[in-house]
């Protein structure tokens, strides 16, 4: 597992990448345990994979996420509530049985915190050692992550960076340079949630990508789009626009939140996003 | 590495939308503020004169330094625009958000002082401006939710978590992640990623700077004790700065003491807001200080009677100068806050906010041993307050409060 697994995950062109906050126990938190939390995230994460998930990304919930919009903020809260922590989470991945790649998504200060010493290098080893391939800091720009890349590279997890509407050249290289597994391309300004179309922005940054990837041969990455990705026909449209898989988050939180018949929502949305990203990828290779 | 880097602490810890607005206003402090390019201090320093009311009066206090035996002076940025300190930063960044061509200003809120002091600024700037308040402080701090209505500013609460300033700040973040491209974000203390720890303070400066020449001419010689506040750090930076190189002048920060400085783990609640003196090294809201969390490096629920000093985090810089022992940080609880605000308003007729009550409570508690002169800093005024303390001293029964039985008919129960 590790980096080549993630790049691996993206071979047939069209990868389908869905979110979940782990430990989040939807609706209803009164029965629920941090055991029984656990236990359902896993059965979630199946019914993904079963639908065709390539790579799946579950965050590690932080009491201030100031990337995400309401969706994924309620779920943080209700994971927190439920008891999730990060020992609790990597004995979660631990106890999945999928052969995806897992990626941890979330935010700087509890994987600084984590392990009797301050320094991201605990976190890391643990999280290697549990089968978490790599990891996304949304809060931690290139500016700040030469200690994490460190002990990235030293247990091989993938460091996947965000490259934003906003971002030109000048950081596109540096994220290049040092990100590994995919590049996470953000479809619009704004913070995560589902949105009804997707953006002009989303377009205008893969070619901007695809531009610097054909003047620097070197640095090359999958691609994959999220925020407000939420159907097969968005994900059809932007795998088209040249993305290489889609991320899809708030979408699904949303039918964990709603608390009904989750695993077979979950797998009916899961196949409609994958098979939109290979319509997508089809219709761009035709 | 970036920069912004007090010792360990700083950093820009921000999404990467954000990094390219961050990278223009590093580089418009640079031209603008430390350069003075376009003549932009200039016009800030006329402005703070006419709109401003610069500069502030020191003054000495009579009864207090007959009750402490030392002498002590009051640098009063409550009579400044607006009633606190909070106007140097505010009108610092708005015009500087102007110089940039930012057509939109966005702002969190704790007190709502830096709120009004923003939507003050905007007005007088004709920029369109929306402030970010935690709900629990929207009711706490009614009169300020007016005056940045009455500013023409909209006011937005937040229902987030406990809604005090920590949620503000989260949330205001999340606007800026939207509108970062037309929209300047005026943070409210020497907090967020750098530039703003380096940039807020050198606006703030102006207190100290004053305050010290005003020493040199009043006293012909500095004081022994500098005292502050300290919530973000906005004025207990503004103050320090002219006088860290003045190695006889001792520098105080006094941090909300709240309840109790116990913390509850469990329930990821600190009954206080004493991050200096309480709190361990974290990365919160862009950078890398010293913040109140558990073991999980969750950030925990902070309480202060004072919606100012009432948040979980602290400007990197006071971490780092807390740690060099350059600056003494020490809580003051809430009871002995609310009883200074009493003492102050008795004895001196300042009737003072309630963030600045915990420096003249800290008064109380070492006035004897601050050597032989003390200038603290008056950051702001009460007006804002009174609701609060009327309800929290009668709650307490406060020996220090007037006789507030004419309030009680319908008191309580609110
Ligand atoms: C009067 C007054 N003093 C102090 C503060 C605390 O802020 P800082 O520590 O940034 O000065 C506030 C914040 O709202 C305030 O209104």
């Amino acid at each position: 597992m590790g980096v080549d697994a993630i790049r691996a995950a993206f071979e047939d062109g069209a990868a389908f990448i869905p979110y979940l906050a782990a430990g989040d126990p939807g609706g209803d938190l009164s029965n629920s345990t941090p055991e029984s939390a656990m236990a359902a995230t896993a059965d979630y994460v199946s019914a993904l994979v079963d639908a065709g998930a390539d790579v799946v990304e579950l965050g590690l919930p932080f009491s201030e996420p100031i990337a995400d919009g309401p969706t994924i903020q309620s779920a943080t809260v209700r994971a927190l509530q439920a008891g999730m922590t990060p020992p609790r989470y990597l004995e979660l991945v631990e106890s999945l049985d999928v052969d995806v790649p897992i990626v941890a998504m979330t935010y700087y200060n509890p994987i600084y915190r984590y392990g009797e010493r301050d320094g991201v290098g605990p976190f890391v080893e643990a999280a290697a050692a549990a089968g978490v391939d790599g990891l996304i800091i949304p809060d931690l720009p290139v500016e700040e992550s030469a200690p994490l890349e460190r002990a990235c590279r030293e247990h091989d997890v993938a460091l996947i960076f965000i490259a934003a509407p906003t971002t030109r050249e000048d950081r596109l290289r540096a994220i290049m340079q040092r990100g590994t597994g995919y590049l996470y391309v953000q479809a619009r300004l704004g913070t995560t949630g589902a949105s009804r179309s997707v953006s002009d922005q989303t377009k205008h940054t893969l070619d901007r990508i695809a531009a610097y990837e054909a003047s620097e041969r070197h640095a090359r990455l999958p691609k994959a789009v999220g925020f407000g990705i939420s159907t097969g026909e968005q994900a059809a449209t932007v795998v088209g626009a040249g993305a290489d898989g889609v991320i899809v988050g708030s979408a699904l939180v949303d039918i964990v939140a709603e608390g009904e018949d989750v695993v077979a929502s979950l797998e009916e949305l899961g196949r409609e996003l994958k098979a939109g990203a290979r319509a997508g990828f089809d219709r761009r290779t035709q | 590495m970036s920069g912004g880097q007090y010792g360990r602490f700083g950093g820009q810890y921000v999404p990467e939308a954000l990094m390219p607005a961050i990278d223009e206003l590093t580089d418009a402090y640079q031209r603008y503020v430390l350069e003075n390019e376009a003549g932009f201090m200039d016009d800030l320093a006329e402005r703070l004169e006419t709109f401003g009311g610069r500069p502030t009066p020191l003054q000495y206090a009579d009864q207090l330094s007959d009750r402490y035996d030392i002498d002590v002076y009051l640098k009063r940025e409550d009579l400044l625009h607006g009633g606190a300190h909070k106007l140097n930063n505010a009108l610092g960044q708005v015009l500087l958000a102007r110089y940039m061509g930012k057509e939109r200003i966005i702002a969190e809120t704790g007190a709502g002082q830096h709120g009004t002091a923003t939507t003050m600024a905007c007005a007088h700037l004709g920029m369109p401006c929306e402030v970010y308040m935690g709900r629990r402080d929207v009711n706490r701090q009614r009169p300020n939710v007016f005056r940045m209505r009455l500013n023409g500013a909209s006011v937005t609460p937040v229902d987030i978590g406990r809604g005090t300033l920590k949620e503000a700040i989260s949330e205001t973040m999340r606007d800026w992640a939207g509108s970062v491209e037309t929209t300047h974000y005026v943070i409210g203390s020497v907090v967020g990623p750098h530039p703003y720890p380096d940039l807020v303070r050198e606006f703030q400066s102006v207190i100290g700077s004053e305050a010290r020449d005003q020493c040199l001419e009043k006293l012909g010689e500095l004081p022994d004790a500098v005292v502050a506040c300290a919530g973000g750090g906005s004025n207990a930076m503004g103050t320090y700065d002219a006088f860290l190189e003045d190695e006889s002048v001792d520098l105080y920060a006094v941090e909300a003491g709240g309840d109790s400085l116990e913390i509850d783990r469990e329930a990821g609640v600190a009954p206080n807001s004493a991050t200096l003196s309480t709190g361990t090294e974290g990365v919160l809201h862009g950078s890398r200080t010293k913040v109140l969390q558990d073991d999980d490096g969750q950030i925990m629920e902070s309480h202060s009677v004072s919606s100012g000093l009432d948040y979980a985090g602290v400007g990197p810089e006071l971490a780092h100068l807390a740690e060099e022992g350059r600056l003494a940080a020490t809580p003051v609880d809430d009871e002995a806050a609310l009883a200074a605000f009493h003492r102050l308003s008795q004895l001196e007729g300042i009737i003072p906010a309630l963030e600045t009550a915990h420096a003249f409570g800290f008064l109380e508690e070492r006035g004897d041993d601050l050597g032989d002169t003390a200038v603290i800093t008056v950051s702001g005024r009460g007006d804002k307050d009174l609701e609060s303390v009327i309800e929290e001293s009668f709650k307490r029964d406060l020996p220090e409060a007037p006789d507030l039985s004419l309030f009680t008919t319908d008191q309580g129960g609110r």
